[in-house]
């Protein structure tokens, strides 16, 4: 009967937290692998509009941002609630466009400006006359390659209303 | 001297460590998008040559208007479409080669109404939008168009080089793939010149008008 006798009674034993450890540890290498840092702090909402023929932007180093939307929320007194142009961390207007293009193409090399690609990164909900006038200025100053930078999926899917 | 083991480090405190990187990484980083609609802007010439002449048929007019609504003008008629039937329209206008002569269509596999486009390279889609148009619907649009324009080149393509077993777009994606090998490349930068040429992506867009 003495076999029995080390088994105390009642208390459940405490639960094995060892592995927690290796769980955190695998998300932390998803993350750390799937995203890269923050460029710029967004200050506008960015919802990306869906398509399914896009095109994969390689070469990043070449790609230039310029950001549009509804300012967010803790900028809306400011700045109001209509869309508006962000660029390099900063509220932009159009004609800070020309000024941003010349900067950007200053700090790259020479022989790689004409591979240089404008990425919209535009809301969804912005219309289409600050887009057109973004365009018609990126027009001006001869920068011709630009992709609407879009999120993958069903381009119809998000208009249904 | 009794046999003792090595006492155990206490790890409790590693899944702190952990989470806490974890949620470091989760707050200072995002998952970028990096892949979208490519397009080239035309540029600004001060001496246009307004003389260019049209045949209206070879025109595939699309205007939005403020209320997100699709107009379609081609062939003489003008109707209201959805965007969902657009891709549908849009390949039937490419693909209808109704030209005859000079201006006819081999490859074509349309329907041949006289009163539609002659041939590939006549075709024209033209857009135009509102300024108050949404910009979704703006993408929607250019992606449907864009949709029609890579499907009748997938068809080309399949055809005339049967045996690489691929559609253009995963071409077009191969040859823009880094991984790819110079001399791959260099084959595949030929045929997808001769599909291009073959089925040219003639999309205008006509400057927005402003809305009352």
């Amino acid at each position: 009967m003495s076999k029995f006798k080390k088994k105390k009674g009642g208390e459940l034993p405490a639960i094995s937290t060892a592995s927690l450890p290796d769980i955190v540890f695998m998300l932390l290498f998803f993350f750390m692998v799937a995203t890269v840092m923050r460029q710029n702090t967004l200050m506008i909402e960015n919802k990306l509009p869906a398509a399914d023929q896009v095109e994969k932007l390689d070469k990043k180093d070449l790609v230039m941002y310029i950001y549009a939307g509804k300012p967010s929320q803790r900028y809306e007194s400011q700045y109001g609630t209509e869309s508006r142009i962000q660029l390099n961390d900063k509220f932009a207007d159009v004609s800070d466009i020309a000024a941003f293009i010349s900067s950007e193409r200053a700090s790259k090399r020479e022989e790689l400006v004409p591979f240089l690609t404008t990425a919209l990164k535009v809301d969804s909900d912005a219309n289409m006359g600050l887009v057109s006038d973004i365009k018609q200025e990126l027009r001006k100053v001869n920068a011709l390659k630009i992709n609407y930078t879009t999120r993958k999926g069903d381009a119809l899917a998000g208009l249904k209303k | 001297m009794a046999k003792r083991s090595a006492p155990e480090v206490n790890a409790g405190s590693m899944a702190d460590i952990a989470f806490l990187l974890l949620i470091f990484f989760l707050v200072t980083t995002t998952i970028e998008t990096d892949s979208g609609l490519s397009r080239k802007l035309p540029p600004i010439e001060d001496n246009r040559d307004d003389n260019v002449i049209i045949k209206e048929k070879n025109i595939f007019q699309l205007t939005v208007n403020k209320n997100n609504d699709l107009l379609l003008k081609t062939g003489g008629e003008e109707k209201v479409v959805e965007i969902k039937d657009l891709r549908k329209a849009a390949v039937a206008f490419l693909d209808n080669g109704g030209g005859t002569g000079p201006d006819a269509c081999k490859n074509c596999q349309g329907a041949r109404n006289p009163k539609s486009s002659d041939n590939f390279d006549k075709a024209i889609i033209s857009l135009q939008n509102d300024r108050a148009t949404k910009y979704d619907v703006y993408i929607a649009v250019q992606n449907e168009i864009l949709a029609a324009y890579n499907q009748i080149r997938d068809r080309e393509f399949k055809k005339a080089y049967p045996n690489l077993d691929m559609s253009f777009v995963e071409a077009d994606r191969k040859y823009s793939d880094p991984r790819t090998s110079a001399s791959e490349k260099e084959s595949l930068k030929e045929k997808i010149e001769n599909i291009k040429i073959m089925v040219p992506q003639k999309f205008s867009e006509a400057e927005p008008k402003k809305s009352n």
